[in-house]
């Protein structure tokens, strides 16, 4: 009965809404039995290569015989525990930040945000301490799309905590040249920072010196996403009320004593969800990278199907990509209105 | 320890005695490094670029830019200019921007309004399609739709056809060219029929303010077009015909010729940037919507309005105050994520604002700061669609 009543409700309320209804019903008929027949029970999932595939229904065999190229990009085989390794410990850290108290909480804060960068860097590229050197132009795939954005992300939050202060500061010089920065980098398309980074920049450095281009397009994305961080972020600061830069002001704190103390904690909690939200736009930008000819997911995928023996797979390449970049942009939005949620409540 | 907190003591009481040293030594230091900074990187650049010979500014404009573009809507081969190329990308930047606004705004608004639906099974499907079209990144989309969708097509010779008219395979779309007679009456009907529906407003708000008396505004508006229209159409003799495409074949070389071709990359593009685009504005619509207090619907059933008028004369008025600049914004976002899409789909069409152009001058390796002149256009594009809007 209950039932009954329910669908009465929330689907034949009156005629439109049953007309709707059946519409959809109808479209749901039309479209799911093929694609799941495609998807599912007429695929192949097992196999060596494009010959086992019977032809109907999609050819996963593709995407199993080419997973290890789209995590890992062309990283030699034997040197891929090392990345193994490092994601686990990100992985284990962030997990472990759930359940532990917060003295422990703060230590392993700082082991993310300022000795895993380097411990990372040293697992993925090598060459010191007896491990092998790994360049950076056989990075790719899954592997090299976390790597960028996370480590972007880490670099552009200090800059852009400054540049937001900046742009609220007294000083006009200061506050003028933050005006500047933020306004340079928002009015520009990534892929034309990306470009002058990989083309434009080995012409502004002394002749002679090389930098990596992943480095180049590393630096080219923090700058990028520190503008509009500092957008964020200053819209946290500017709902900071009056009357907390007043009493931190009277209690005879200086600007970088109130700011730190008082002001940055409680903004940067509102900003929360405005900075995942940026990290997830960066997530979906990746991609780009294809321009100046680093092979992330996307353009791993790309290559693969160029492959003369797995033409004609394009579709399936490409569905496999948009399902690991849809799991991973929506577990993040989730996420982040879930703490937008309870940031909601506590205040 | 001890001396080092003292001396920081000192320094903050000497500070603290002269002000104007906090004001004026950060902003010095700024103003310092960053000249340092420029001047370091321009003292490199300019030694690097005499060492390669490459030439800086905009004389290269005059030159001939000696490259084909596939796609324009003015004529261009490769004898003209890169000032006229450059013109080019703008324009098919603007017509791309300009379906991908339409296209991306009407859908975002049925289904942001759709999402809203007291039907759970429609407001859900609508959820879905929000999540999933905003979930993945806007390349792969391009590449899904060009790559994998659009290369099923098949060859020209055994084109699709829909509805005796339509023809697509895998070079585009075909449909018939508009040829019209006597166009201009067709205009003129328009322009005097807008008038009268103009003058015909006035008086009836005017009636209305007088005696309270209301006209059907909208179905009066709706005749007076369609008689004005017919009878300029009618007296004018205005005639429409189609020319279709024809199937040719040339040595070989199957085409169809005669009507509009639209080109797979520009319906990939236009395609992926208005489902993209779509989702954002779906969700700013709902927020706007949302956003109405329930008691301004109520206070305005309460005077006496109608449902239809409280949604046209409450709702949407205020709904559409806090709708725009968050879609504003969207329609910029579009505008700069088509820059980097058209460059990485479609090589050789030069959609975008020119990148083709860029590209022929980086492997001639002649004018580095082409890149300058690309961005400086840009962001004139960007601002005045900021004026606009």
């Amino acid at each position: 009965m209950n039932l009954v009543n329910w669908t009465r409700k929330n689907l034949f309320s009156n005629w439109h809404d049953t007309l709707l209804t059946f519409i959809i019903l109808f479209l749901f008929y039309i479209s799911i039995p093929p694609l799941l027949s495609w998807m599912f029970f007429d695929a192949t999932f097992f196999g060596t290569s494009k010959k086992d595939c019977s032809g109907t229904g999609a050819c996963w065999v593709f995407i199993q015989v080419w997973l290890k190229r789209f995590t890992y990009g062309m990283y030699p085989n034997d040197q891929i525990w090392r990345i193994d390794l490092a994601f686990i410990i990100f992985f284990f850290v962030i997990g472990a930040y759930f359940f532990v108290n917060t003295k422990i909480k703060k230590i392993l804060f700082i082991f993310l945000t300022i000795i895993f960068p380097f411990l990372a860097i040293f697992l993925f590229h090598g060459g010191l301490f007896g491990l092998e050197e790994v360049e950076t132009r056989v990075w790719g795939g899954l592997f090299l799309t976390l790597f960028i954005s996370v480590f972007s992300i880490i670099f552009c939050f200090p800059i852009g905590v400054l540049l937001a202060m900046g742009r609220r500061s007294k000083l006009p010089v200061i506050r003028y040249f933050s005006i500047g920065f933020i306004e340079l980098w928002r009015g520009v398309p990534l892929i034309t920072v990306l470009f002058m980074a990989a083309v434009m920049f080995p012409v502004f450095l002394p002749s002679g010196t090389n930098l990596d281009k992943l480095v180049r397009v590393i630096i080219a994305i923090t700058l990028f996403e520190s503008a509009y961080i500092a957008e964020v972020i200053r819209g946290g600061l500017q709902a900071i009320p009056k009357g907390q830069y007043d009493a931190a002001n009277s209690l005879g704190m200086g600007y970088w004593k109130s700011h730190i103390l008082i002001i940055l904690p409680q903004a940067l909690k509102i900003v929360i969800p405005g900075v995942a939200n940026t990290f997830i736009a960066l997530f979906k930008d990746t991609p780009l990278i294809l321009v100046v000819g680093l092979m992330e997911l996307l353009g791993m995928v790309n290559m693969a199907k160029t492959n003369p023996a797995w033409l004609g797979l394009a579709t399936e390449g490409y569905v496999f990509a948009a399902i690991v970049y849809f799991i991973f942009c929506f577990a993040m939005s989730r996420y982040s209105l879930r703490l937008e949620k309870q940031l909601k409540t506590s205040n | 320890m001890k001396i080092l907190s003292k001396t920081l003591n000192k320094i903050n009481i000497f500070l603290e005695n002269n002000p104007k040293i906090t004001i004026y030594f950060p902003q010095f230091l700024i103003i310092l490094v960053l000249t340092i900074i420029i001047s370091y990187f321009s003292l490199n650049a300019s030694t690097n670029m005499a060492a390669r010979g490459i030439e800086t500014g905009f004389a290269f404009l005059k030159n001939k830019a000696s490259f084909d573009i596939q796609f324009s809507l003015i004529e261009f081969d490769s004898n003209d200019s890169y000032a006229r190329a450059y013109l080019v990308g703008l324009l098919n930047t603007l017509l791309v921007s300009g379906i991908g606004i339409f296209f991306a705004t009407v859908i975002g608004f049925f289904v942001g309004i759709i999402r809203l639906s007291t039907n759970i099974l429609a407001s859900k499907v609508a959820e879905a399609y929000i999540e999933i079209f905003r979930n993945i990144p806007l390349l792969l989309q391009i590449f899904f739709w060009y790559f994998a969708v659009l290369r099923l097509l098949p060859s020209s010779e055994n084109s699709l056809i829909l509805f005796d008219f339509v023809f697509a395979n895998i070079k585009g779309i075909y449909v018939p060219r508009f040829v019209w007679t006597n166009f201009n009456f067709l205009t003129y009907g328009l322009v005097v029929s807008i008038l009268a529906i103009y003058i015909f407003r006035f008086y009836s708000k005017k009636k209305q303010d007088l005696t309270g008396v209301q006209v059907p505004t909208f179905t009066t508006s709706l005749i007076i077009f369609v008689v004005i229209n017919l009878l300029f159409i009618i007296i004018g003799n205005v005639g429409l015909s189609l020319t279709y495409p024809v199937l040719e074949t040339n040595r070989g070389i199957h085409n169809y010729s005669g009507g509009v071709s639209v080109i797979p990359e520009l319906i990939a593009l236009a395609f992926s940037l208005s489902l993209y685009t779509s989702t954002f504005i779906a969700e700013c619509v709902r927020a706007g919507i949302l956003g109405i207090d329930k008691g301004q619907k109520e206070a305005a059933a309460s005077i006496g309005l109608s449902k239809s008028q409280i949604l046209k004369l409450i709702v949407i008025p205020q709904a559409l105050r806090i709708i725009i600049p968050p879609v504003t914004n969207q329609y910029l976002n579009l505008t700069k994520k088509f820059i980097f899409s058209s460059r990485n789909c479609l090589p050789r069409y030069c959609f975008s604002f020119c990148w083709y152009c860029v590209d022929a001058n980086w492997q001639s390796n002649r004018n580095c700061l082409d890149y300058d002149a690309y961005i400086l256009n840009f962001k004139y594009i960007n601002f005045t669609v900021y004026e606009l809007v």
